[in-house]
């Protein structure tokens, strides 16, 4: 089972590699990871997709909160959130196909970003399930090249639990 | 608030701190700060022969004192030498604080001579570390180490310190509580789950205690025994709770797992209660896991969260420190005026006599050959005439297992070993360290043939400090141990297990200005144990014992622990 853990981090350097030192010396998989400062210059917020049952995910918790730097660690996959991606993407646009690329990123609530004779760089936002639908859609037409961030996450309604 | 050198700020927290030996190793990096240390007369500087014995002698000083032990270290192979003694204290959750030179911060990073990225290195052996690069968070960074150290469960603490912060002038700030935001362990139980696990016990007909090193760090010793007595509920240890409990009382059942007692696996494998208290489900204890303790609700109680249903599900977790587990479950008996004691206790009857007839059917024993010395009959000896009172440290192989069983550990802080990582070299500088902080005690260093071989250069340090540790040499030519697997798992193929070389140990003892000793029959072996009591000097101890002995009870490695092969 997937999960998303939102992990408050105090912003020293080092600090990332004790996380990911964690995950990967522990045999824990990490899918996706996404860092960045907080509003507090002092904090990071990172936000990391992994997977595993109960138990793993209990432990992941646990050894998360273990470390020194560790303020906080929030599955946040237990409750309602919103979850975003991000995806930029070359696509191939010649004669034939600018229009139709134009109408589905139209669709997809996208953006052209870059304009070129023969491709359009888009972007992309939204849950994770889009963004790989966008990305089938367009892969026929003829994808060039693909850059995505991790997912972020937030909950809904009130602050972190 | 006053201005000084980052050396002499430092030599300040450690006096702050209360330390009064530290044990290390000089080199360009900490130069200024040995120039400091000469002048603070109130610090003793122990000079190791190499740097893992530093890590490891205040290991030991740590582990029988219960303060934070210090070893100091240069930068570059200074540091990468101490790792294993890091990684030693680390599995073993010693509180240590270790002192690394590094190279003047503008160098970092540049493949400077003896640069070495230590932090990078130790960050998954150390409970936290840190580089201090900045003059203004020295002091804070070293009283932070300390703390994080010996609070919450223990462990090692890595600081390095670059050549110009230790040389750079800093305001010296007055000491403030500490208080780490992200860092919070809990100590006290909750009383839910006290009030659970009391339930528990008294709907218990077979309780066990099963407790560990856990125990002996929180030094919660009278409180376990107060516990264990009032209700009669037989105690078992693992290698790191040795002395948590007394051995030679009749409640205890002695060690655990892999080589613990016939009586503590069968104990174990059919209680109705498991009470774990700072222990960990190790791998070495439980064997086969689906086969361990299937009978049995399980209470666990440990500081640090993770260790709670890691290998094991249990059923009632206590997250607190363990004396206050202990102090509470025991309040809650005192408390409850409608429980008769006596009554709680005869409930435990039936049981205790199951133990009694496991204990008489398979007692810890060995097969006696004449003049032949058996390595048990030899520790046996040493618990005699040392009348149990002696701080023992091990290496690691059979001879820690013997050491285990065979010398009755009747107080904490007594047995120093490598439970977790298994450290042979770890026992000599361990029983340097022990030495140091408990002069008054006899240290012994129960080693193998082998171990001892890799870190003999300290017989040099403890003559150079007047360290009258004794070390007793179970030499049976073999890596012994593994020698053991091979006889029963790889058909007797002892592919380089066999020592076809040794030194002399006793013309070696000679060698560095210490008394050596030998004995190759039985007779000799109490003649030469007095003798080395005896004397106010390093002593090494040449027992040529009989060479293919085994270590037993021996469950194989995944199996049940009731597949035990007995003697
Ligand atoms: C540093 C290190 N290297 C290798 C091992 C693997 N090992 C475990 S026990 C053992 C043999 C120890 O031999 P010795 O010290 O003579 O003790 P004995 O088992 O014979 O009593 C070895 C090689 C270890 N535990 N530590």
């Amino acid at each position: 089972m997937k999960h998303t853990l939102s992990v408050l981090l105090r912003n020293q350097p080092g600090v990332l590699s004790r996380v990911t030192g964690l995950f990967s010396g522990r045999g824990f998989n990490i899918e996706s990871l996404c860092v960045a400062e907080t509003l507090d210059p002092k904090v990071s917020c990172l936000t990391l997709i992994t997977s595993g049952d109960n138990n793993v995910i209990e432990q992941i918790t646990k050894q998360l909160h273990k470390l020194i730097d560790v303020l906080k660690v929030v599955d946040i996959g237990d409750g309602d959130f919103v979850e975003r991606e991000m995806v930029l993407i070359r696509v191939s646009a010649e004669a034939a196909t600018r229009a139709e690329v134009l109408r589905i990123i139209d669709i997809f609530r996208g953006k052209v970003v870059d304009v070129s004779p023969k491709s359009y760089v888009v972007e992309v936002t939204g849950s994770h399930a889009k963004i790989e639908a966008v990305i089938n859609i367009l892969k026929p037409i003829g994808i060039k090249e693909i850059v995505r961030t991790g997912k972020i996450a937030i909950a809904r309604g009130g602050a972190h639990k | 608030m006053s201005q000084i050198t980052g050396a002499q700020a430092i030599v300040k927290c450690l006096m702050e701190e209360g330390v009064s030996t530290i044990f290390g190793y000089p080199g360009g990096a900490v130069i200024d700060l040995y120039d400091e240390l000469m002048s603070s007369p109130q610090l003793t500087h122990v000079l190791v022969r190499h740097e893992q014995a530093a890590v490891h002698a205040a290991d030991g000083y740590a582990r029988v004192t219960g303060e934070v032990g210090v070893a100091l270290l240069t930068s570059g192979p200074g540091a990468t030498n101490g790792v294993t003694g890091i990684a030693t204290a680390y599995m073993d959750s010693i509180p240590i604080v270790i002192l690394t030179g590094q190279v003047p911060t503008p160098l970092i990073g540049n493949d400077a001579f003896q640069e070495v990225d230590i932090v990078g290195i130790t960050r998954p052996c150390t409970k936290h570390n840190y580089l201090v690069n900045n003059r203004n968070d020295l002091v804070e960074t070293i009283r932070e180490a300390f703390y994080v150290a010996k609070t919450g469960r223990p462990g090692p603490v890595l600081v390095d310190l670059p050549k110009d912060i230790i040389k750079a002038d800093i305001d010296f700030e007055d000491r403030k509580p500490i208080r780490l935001q992200s860092y919070q362990p809990t100590y006290e139980p909750h009383m839910g789950q006290i009030d659970k696990a009391c339930r528990l016990i008294m709907e218990a007909r077979k309780p066990v205690l099963y407790v560990g090193g856990g125990v002996i760090l929180s030094n919660a010793s009278e409180e376990l025994r107060e516990l264990a007595l009032k209700l009669d509920i037989p105690v078992t240890m693992t290698l790191m709770g040795l002395g948590s409990f007394p051995g030679s009382h009749d409640l205890s059942m002695g060690m655990l797992g892999m080589h613990g007692t016939y009586t503590a696996n069968m104990a174990v494998a059919e209680c109705d209660l498991l009470i774990s208290v700072g222990a960990r489900f190790d791998d070495r204890v439980t064997g086969k896991l689906d086969t361990f303790a299937t009978n049995a609700k399980i209470i666990h109680v440990d500081i640090d969260p993770t260790s709670i249903s890691k290998n094991v599900s249990v059923d009632v977790p206590i997250v607190s420190d363990c004396r206050k587990a202990l102090t509470a479950l025991n309040n809650w008996f005192n408390n409850r005026q409608d429980i008769s004691i006596e009554d709680e206790k005869s409930k435990h009857q039936q049981w205790f006599e199951q133990i009694k007839r496991w204990q008489q059917q398979h007692p810890l024993t060995y097969i006696e050959e004449g003049e032949k010395i058996k390595p048990q009959y030899v520790v046996e000896m040493l618990d005699k005439l040392t009348d149990g009172e002696a701080i023992v440290a091990t290496e690691v192989g059979q001879h820690q297992m013997w050491a285990a069983q065979f010398y009755q550990f009747n107080s904490p802080r007594r047995f120093l070993t490598s439970g977790g990582l298994g450290t042979m070299g770890y026992g000599l500088p361990a029983a340097i360290g022990a030495k140091m902080a408990r002069p008054d005690k006899v240290c012994i260093d129960i080693a193998g043939d082998a171990s001892i071989q890799m870190n003999i250069q300290e017989i040099a340090t403890a003559m150079q400090y007047k360290c009258p540790v004794k070390v007793a040499i179970l030499n049976n030519r073999f890596l012994g141990m593994v020698r053991q697997w091979q006889e029963l798992f790889y058909e007797k193929r002892y592919a380089s297990t066999t020592m076809d070389f040794a030194p002399d140990f006793v013309a070696l003892a000679k060698a560095y200005g210490a008394v050596g000793l030998r004995a190759t029959r039985k007779s000799e072996v109490e003649d030469v144990i007095r003798e080395a009591l005896a004397v106010d000097t390093f002593v090494l101890m040449d027992f040529e014992i009989s060479r293919e002995e085994g270590v037993f009870p021996m469950v194989p490695a995944g199996k049940s622990t009731t597949e035990m092969l007995l003697v």
